[in-house]
């Protein structure tokens, strides 16, 4: 059987390669034959799921939390010391330098990534700001945001903190960051489906002792972490119970 | 557990007071004008017992509390009573989520220093197979002009 691997479109271009890489080795590994299939927006990722055809996702925290939910999948493993952190981002020329300089009418650079989003709103919550007294200027992707503080069509924009790091000094030196979440709760996460829910315990097995070997280590670190660590129904519970608890 | 706060751990000019807790307990607390601003871009994190005992925290809340881990764990939740909170709050936050609800609202905790700092806060039921197993509550940085509107709210409360 043929799976289909999705990988969230959400992570650093620079890891591009790495998954590729990370699907090779989990073939040999598993002796079983996996699609890796990365979409180019949540939208083109959100029409394959309906579809059913994905089985195994390395998912957003928000898209974990529903597919586990709502579509019976289950959690396997997420990066070791990683979460997902949100960064407020302005102009670097931009006058304000905290969030509470910021006031109604506000013009925000987001994506459709909806833990950054989440995670930016309550970081504004805090300046009095939400959906009712702000204008959001929509974006494809987090290089659209920053073109648009550069060009001063948004005042600040919502970024992926691992993007916005990601990004070269050039384009970082003129931008200046706000506020950076230190939530520590959220995460990505590799799931299964339901026709890999069968194999859930072995293929966290696999991949827990990956950092074991010369090949793994060099698979892991072209993924930018250095090994995966398990992921429980209690933890992915928690974590849901998290995100509805962020939720508003 | 639970204790007299200790005038030897407060900083500044303080007042006293003495709560009679939930728990049957009456506890001597002392309290100074010193407000602690939330961090940006954190979140406080605490997992409590059915009863309100608490059995986690998060480095956030450690920092802000000004109570290790040790003191906190185990501990009852109204060892960051304020007197300045209405009861009110607190009977609507245990009437909504020991029925499963969620909590929303604004909350004056008080430190182990005497010094206070504002919340918002979402406290949720951990609901597992159907049937409510803990409670935890996030806290995030409030809007200042919403503590400000609760500052008067609870201070007809108390009075009245
Ligand atoms: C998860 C959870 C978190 C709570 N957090 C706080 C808190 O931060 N500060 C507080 O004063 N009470 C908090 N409470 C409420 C306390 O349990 C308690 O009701 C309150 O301090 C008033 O004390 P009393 O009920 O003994 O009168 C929390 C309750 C729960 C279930």
């Amino acid at each position: 059987m043929l799976y289909q691997f999705a990988v969230s479109p959400d992570f650093s271009p620079n890891f591009l390669p790495g998954w590729y890489v990370f699907n090779t080795w989990l073939q040999k590994q598993t002796k079983q034959n996996f699609h890796l299939e990365i979409y180019q927006s949540f939208q083109a990722q959100q029409e394959a799921l309906s579809r059913q055809e994905i089985d195994l996702m390395y998912a957003s925290a928000f898209d974990a939390a529903m597919l586990v939910r709502e579509n019976g999948f289950l959690p396997v493993v997420k990066a070791e010391g990683f979460s997902d952190e949100a960064v407020i981002v302005a102009s670097a020329e931009n006058p304000i330098n905290e969030i509470i300089g910021l006031s109604a009418g506000t013009k925000v650079a987001i994506t459709a990534n909806p833990d950054v989003y989440m995670m930016g709103m309550i970081m504004l919550e805090s300046a009095d700001l939400s959906a009712n007294n702000i204008q959001f200027v929509n974006c494809d992707t987090y290089v659209t945001v920053a073109k648009q503080l550069l060009r001063a069509q948004a005042d600040v924009g919502f970024f992926l903190a691992e993007a916005y790091d990601a990004f070269s000094d050039t384009i970082k030196s003129k931008l200046k960051v706000l506020v950076r979440s230190q939530i520590s709760l959220i995460h990505h996460c590799l799931i299964v489906g339901s026709n890999l829910t069968h194999q859930r315990a072995e293929l966290q097995k696999i991949l827990l002792g990956m950092a074991q070997n010369e090949k793994g280590r060099s698979a892991l670190k072209s993924l930018g972490f250095s090994s995966w660590v398990s992921v429980d129904d209690e933890n992915m519970a928690f974590m849901i119970d998290v995100m509805n608890a962020l939720a508003s | 557990m639970i204790y007299d706060m200790k005038p030897d751990d407060i900083a500044g000019i303080y007042q006293a007071t003495t709560l009679h807790l939930f728990c049957g307990i009456s506890r001597r607390v002392f309290y100074s004008d010193i407000e602690t601003p939330f961090p940006d871009g954190k979140l406080i994190v605490s997992i409590t017992d059915r009863e309100g005992i608490i059995t986690h925290v998060n480095k956030a809340f450690v920092e802000m509390s000004g109570y290790t881990d040790e003191e906190l764990l185990g501990s009852p939740h109204s060892i960051l009573r304020h007197p300045d909170m209405p009861a009110f709050a607190f009977k609507e936050l245990w009437d909504t989520v020991s029925v499963g609800g969620r909590w929303q609202g604004y909350v004056k905790n008080l430190r182990k220093d005497g010094g206070y700092y504002w919340v918002k806060a979402t406290v949720i039921p951990n609901i597992r197979d159907g049937k409510i197993v803990s409670y935890t509550s996030i806290r995030r940085k409030p809007s200042r002009a919403k503590v400000e509107e609760c500052i008067e709210i609870y201070r007809r409360l108390s009075a009245a």
